[in-house]
């Protein structure tokens, strides 16, 4: 069937929570009555990427791109651009907005520069409908795999495309499945990492919410590739949207005879099932996740052996992670060299990067590897929002550290990522203006893994937590220029002796700032202050008498009573009742209030 | 052939062979790595980190007792790095325990307190946040100290391999982490068979027996009080140890002379009454065998083991020998035959059961354990090797310069079948050499029965008597019963008699016997070695037969009449009922 227009809903997690279910529900209303449903087809699809400007609705064959469209939007956009055919102009993304009509989005700043090759499909097809995937070459690269190469050729050209793993670690991907090949065994599984758990990462999430076939697909490669017939999509219960659309996917699959046994009559035989976890960060750890599913307490165990000759119930097991595993169908029908081309000498291909913090285009965003930190912040990420200033950048999440200001120009990938402290961990990607405080941040990164501990070996479970205590003791102005020393040391024995890699990696937070930014380190020891205004311990309320008209009106908003002074007279704060809310600068109409 | 791997350690060439780890590698050439969490083949999880090393090319240091060598692998096992990390994990373990060494049970012989020392540790490096965990004192057997616990593990590890019950585990996590059991309950409310052997292998005072030597002193410095002992086969070989003497020693006498010097007006030998239970069990499992009864019999003197089997396999318990333990028929016989015979009240009467084992102390408080009526207990209290150890090291006795004292009568006097009851296969033995020569009706040419000797988890044996086969089986260590079980079951096996002892090798590693560091527990055979002096003193004894023991004899001829009367009925004999695993 054809329709004159395409409207597509982003029905990503972030567009979802602001209500694109309804704008959905209000554009099939609203077609129907005026009888334009079987003119117009109304696609939710999975995340676009620009997730700061949803909910987003794009109107084909225009290509209108549409920002932050509510439901009480939907009836103009009806009778305006789908009835009369006038783009309504209000609700356009401004940078697609030209003077004689708009621009395609492609040319536009966020995604001139980037490249979608595991996101191919997100934001473009409906990921609960199995034929839209087909029409994308869904299936080809199995049908390919399967008919016109062994299982050694497949291997080969994944070792040869330079592919490495997404999840963090960035160990070869060829390699991987070669060893699981390899490995003797008459069982063996193939496991797909969706324990996504980095504060502010969301790019697995959104493969599986956008295109789970693409993953699917994979992972029956890989199953032909290493030879297994069971396979295990491990997800955090967290992600309810990419379990509903992945188990969708994989029952679809089996309708089709593309999973079971003897599929497409090829006389293979393999079979996902989903394994859900229940959140702890632990579980992307990948013995850990092997232990969870097996059904114990999500806990790593030593390696060797590795899961490729001992992993998932003892068998020979092929884990990799969930953007890994979508740029498998493209390798394998575009060939090693097409993907090989892309990125630098030892990171090939592209990265996607769940960009937040600080940013004005918080989104999902996908860069050729080699790609700089100034491109990504300043051209798709639109800079620093309210003028401020760019400070640094936090990759890899609660394992990797932070790229200061004066490291932009760094090309992203693996090896120079690690070589200047950080790690390119799954791919979050914070950026951070003047206002925020490092060690504060280093704080944060390292409650979350104390938090997350599994508690098994004595450096991550004790080890940890004495450093955040540490941390703790500077940012509330207790600390001793020692103490510098003693987390540094505390730092690398962590590193050296942890069981598994998030006790390993824990520090790195820390090591970064310490090594970048020692100087706010040193003002919170030594002069007792927050240089950004950030740790409370360290803040003080003043109100400057000479501006403070005696308004009163600090004194009734203080929750705690801290605040004295007549009508018409300078007011006062006893800084050992305050619990330094600031609500009193806040309310200050004079700016007599200021923060120290 | 096995490969065999050269690398250097230390400097050394070494050669093992494959699959070898480094810590049994540089054992082999004299270099002792500590280790707190390791147990071969139990529990190799790498988590204490107190073994690590360097290898060269590593990216950060190994853990030794997990990390298999490899061909021209370099390890450096003392280097100022290495040490500096194994001191820092103590350190830290010692930051979030509760240091109260002076008042532990364990000084003294505690392996974070050695590690402390030999690594130069400073206990107040860290200081920081502690946990404060209330203690489980739930059970009358066992107490748990979280706050001495240091999440090695290894009491999970023998609970979920060795006796296959898990009831203990991992709760919450990172610095919250701490052993216990589902949602926070006590040992006492979950399905726990009381073995201890949890407590054997805990490095440190987390785990240790309920003490009952307290109740004990007090009674026996009650002037009403006529206090008895009878002390288990194995805990003579046990003592030992907590003196200082190496693992295998035989101080009957000693230990006989030190439970007199304490004051008990009678100190009798379990031995007596372990032959007491083999006419009894002998009898009824013949009785079984002529009447039909149900068949397979299970041994009934392993209070976990029966525990187990009320708990997990109900359908079993008809198969349970209605026998009591030993130590119960002790505590009976004194009771009832031995006040009335002195012409004490038994009320009067404080037996205590000297044992290698916890679960004792919970089996003195089953019902049907009261043969001199309701109110008077068989048993008042048990005490475990460690607590009478405890108890003569209080009084200041030099244990190991005391005579050697020996047993009262009439339950003094023992047979060598009585005295291997505390191996496994020892029960089978001794029943054997009673129930073959009834079966033959003549004496035994060889009372040796060695096929149901030894450390295996399982053995079988089939015996020729009276022109009838017997298939036996003895098990040790829950695990191995629970597939014995299911193999009876499914009647994949077919057994006429089965022995089980809880503990893994018998009583000779009960948990109520010293408990085993990290050198014992990888590289010594402790049951084995404990079991040698038992049978060397079986292989002494002029009487080698329970039916030929002179005191079974005046038993039956002067009060019971014959095995299986009434009369034994009442008094050596119990009841058993199914338990839920769960209290509501």
């Amino acid at each position: 069937m054809l329709f004159r227009s395409h409207v597509l809903i982003c029905g990503g997690t972030g567009c979802s929570s602001s209500r694109s279910k309804d704008i959905f529900a209000a554009f099939e209303e609203g077609l129907k009555t005026q009888n334009l449903d079987s003119e117009v087809k109304l696609v939710m699809t999975g995340c676009f990427g620009l997730c700061a400007l949803g909910p987003v609705v794009i109107v084909y064959p225009e290509g209108s791109f549409y920002s932050k469209v509510a439901p009480q939007d939907v009836p103009e956009i009806i009778s305006e651009h789908i009835v009369k055919g006038r783009i309504v102009k209000r609700l356009l993304y401004s940078e697609t907005v030209k003077q004689d009509g708009i621009q395609s989005l492609n040319e536009t700043n966020f995604y001139k520069k980037q490249m979608r090759v595991a996101l191919k499909n997100c934001g473009v097809i409906n990921p609960e409908n199995i034929d839209e995937y087909v029409a994308r070459d869904g299936y080809k690269a199995y049908e390919k795999a399967v008919t016109t190469m062994t299982p050694q050729q497949v291997v080969d050209e994944i070792k040869a495309s330079g592919l490495r793993g997404r999840g963090g670690g960035g160990f070869s991907t060829g390699l991987k499945w070669q060893f699981t090949k390899d490995a003797p065994g008459d069982k063996k599984y193939v496991c797909c990492n969706a324990d996504e758990g980095d504060p502010g990462a969301f790019m697995d999430r959104s493969v599986l919410e956008g295109d789970p076939h693409s993953v699917v697909e994979a992972m029956m490669i890989a199953g032909y590739a290493v030879g297994s017939d069971q396979g295990y999509v491990y997800v955090r219960a967290e992600y309810p949207i990419a379990v509903q659309r992945l188990q969708v996917a994989i029952d679809q699959a089996r309708e089709y005879g593309l999973l079971g046994k003897d599929i497409l009559g090829t006389g293979n035989a393999f079979d996902l099932e989903i394994r859900l976890g229940s959140g702890a960060f632990v579980c992307g750890e990948e013995t850990a996740l092997m232990t969870s599913i097996e059904g114990n307490r999500g806990e790593p165990r030593p390696r060797p052996p590795f899961p490729a000759v001992k992993g998932l119930f003892g068998k020979p097991t092929l884990l990799n992670n969930v953007e890994t595993y979508a740029n498998i169908t493209q390798i394998i029908l575009n060939g090693a060299k097409w993907f090989a081309a892309m990125g630098t000498e030892k990171s090939k291909g592209t990265k996607v990067f769940a960009l937040g913090g600080k940013i004005t285009n918080t989104g999902l965003v996908e860069i050729p590897m080699g790609t700089t930190l100034r491109e990504i912040i300043e051209d798709i990420g639109g800079g620093i929002p309210n003028g401020k200033k760019f400070k640094a950048a936090q990759t890899g999440g609660p394992s990797g550290g932070c790229i200061p200001a004066d490291l932009i120009d760094i090309k992203i990938d693996y090896d120079n990522l690690i070589s200047i402290g950080s790690m390119m961990g799954s791919g979050g990607l914070i950026v951070m203006d003047e206002d925020t405080c490092m060690v504060d941040i280093a704080k944060f990164f390292l409650e979350f893994t104390v938090d997350e501990s599994c508690g098994k070996c004595t450096p991550c479970r004790i080890g940890n937590k004495r450093l955040l205590e540490i941390l703790d003791k500077i940012t509330s102005g207790r600390g001793e220029i020692a103490d510098l020393e003693r987390a540094e040391e505390l730092c690398q024995y962590i590193k050296d002796n942890s069981l598994c890699g998030l006790g390993q990696t824990a520090p790195n937070p820390v090591l970064s700032t310490m090594r970048y930014f020692r100087d706010e380190y040193l003002a919170h020891i030594e002069k007792k202050t927050c240089p950004a205004g950030v740790c409370k311990a360290l803040l003080k309320y003043t109100i400057l008498p000479e501006k403070c008209v005696g308004c009163t009106l600090c004194k009734r908003n203080c929750p705690v009573g801290a605040i004295s002074g007549e009508v018409k007279n300078p007011h006062k704060i006893d800084q050992d009742k305050c619990i330094k809310c600031g609500l009193c600068m806040e309310r200050c109409k004079f700016g007599a209030i200021v923060r120290k | 052939m096995e490969k065999t791997i050269n690398l250097k350690i230390n400097g050394t060439a070494v050669a093992v062979p494959d699959g070898t780890t480094i810590l049994d590698a540089a054992k082999s050439v004299g270099i002792v790595i500590p280790t707190l969490c390791y147990m071969r083949k139990l529990n190799e999880i790498g988590a204490c980190r107190v073994c690590v090393v360097e290898v060269k090319g590593a990216r950060s240091l190994v853990a030794s007792c997990v990390f298999p060598v490899s061909e021209n692998m370099e390890v450096f096992t003392h280097t100022p790095k290495v040490l500096k990390s194994r001191k820092t994990t103590v350190e830290l373990l010692l930051s979030d325990h509760d240091k109260k060494c002076l008042s532990c049970l364990r000084n003294t012989n505690c392996e974070l307190q050695k590690l402390s020392r030999d690594l130069g540790c400073d206990e107040a490096k860290f200081g920081g946040e502690t946990n404060a965990f209330k203690s489980d004192a739930s059970s009358p057997y066992l107490v748990r100290d979280n706050n001495k616990c240091i999440l090695c593990r290894r009491c999970v590890a023998m609970c979920a391999k060795v006796q296959d019950v898990a009831v203990i585990g991992a709760n919450a996590r990172g610095f919250k982490t701490h052993i216990g059991c589902a949602f926070g309950r006590g040992i006492n409310d979950v399905p726990c068979v009381a073995c201890g052997q949890c407590i054997t292998v805990c490095p440190t005072g987390a785990l240790t027996e309920r003490d009952d030597s307290g109740v004990v002193s007090a009674a026996l410095s009650d002037p009403q009080k006529t206090v008895v002992c009878g002390t288990a086969p194995s805990t003579r070989i046990g003592l030992a140890e907590e003196f200082g003497l190496p693992a295998g020693s035989n101080v009957e006498g000693k230990m006989v002379s030190a439970l007199r010097m304490l004051g008990f007006d009678k100190v009798f030998d379990i031995n007596a009454t372990a032959d007491l239970t083999i006419m009894e069990e002998g009898t009824e499992l013949l009785n079984r065998i002529k009447n039909g009864g149900a068949l397979p019999m299970f041994t009934s003197c392993s209070p976990g083991w029966v525990k187990y089997v009320e708990t997990y396999y109900p359908e079993f318990i008809k198969n349970i020998s209605s026998c009591k333990s030993p130590q119960a028929m002790f505590g009976a016989v004194v009771k009832t035959y031995y006040a009335e015979k002195n012409g004490l009240n038994p009320a009067d009467i404080f037996t205590v059961g000297v044992m290698p084992c916890i679960a004792k102390k919970f089996e003195r408080l089953r019902d049907g354990q009261s043969a001199a009526g309701a109110g008077i207990p068989d048993i008042d209290a048990v005490l475990t090797v460690r607590e009478i150890a405890r108890m003569v090291k209080r009084r200041g006795i030099d244990f190991n310069s005391l005579p050697e004292g020996r047993f009262d009568t009439p339950l003094g006097v023992a047979s060598g079948a009585g005295f291997i009851f505390g191996a496994t296969g020892g029960v089978m033995e001794a029943a054997l050499r009673t129930v073959a020569e009834i079966l033959d009706g003549k004496p035994l040419e060889k009372v040796d029965f060695k096929a149901v000797r030894g450390t295996k988890g399982i053995k079988e044996a089939v015996v020729k008597a009276g022109g009838r086969e017997i298939r036996v089986c003895a098990a040790s260590g829950i695990a191995n019963a629970k597939a014995v079980l299911e193999d009876v079951k499914a009647g994949k096996a077919r057994y006429d008699f089965i022995e089980v002892m809880t503990c893994p090798g018998g009583c000779v590693n009960g948990g109520g016997q010293p408990v085993k560091n990290a050198v014992q527990l990888n590289y010594m055979d402790i049951p084995e070695t404990r079991a040698k002096p038992i049978y060397a003193g079986d292989a002494k004894n002029k009487i080698r037969k329970s039916h030929e023991n002179p005191v079974v004899k005046v038993l039956y001829d002067d009060y019971f009449g014959a095995p299986n009367s009434h009369k034994a009925h009442e008094v050596l004999h119990t009841v058993y009922a199914a338990r839920k695993k769960y209290k509501e």
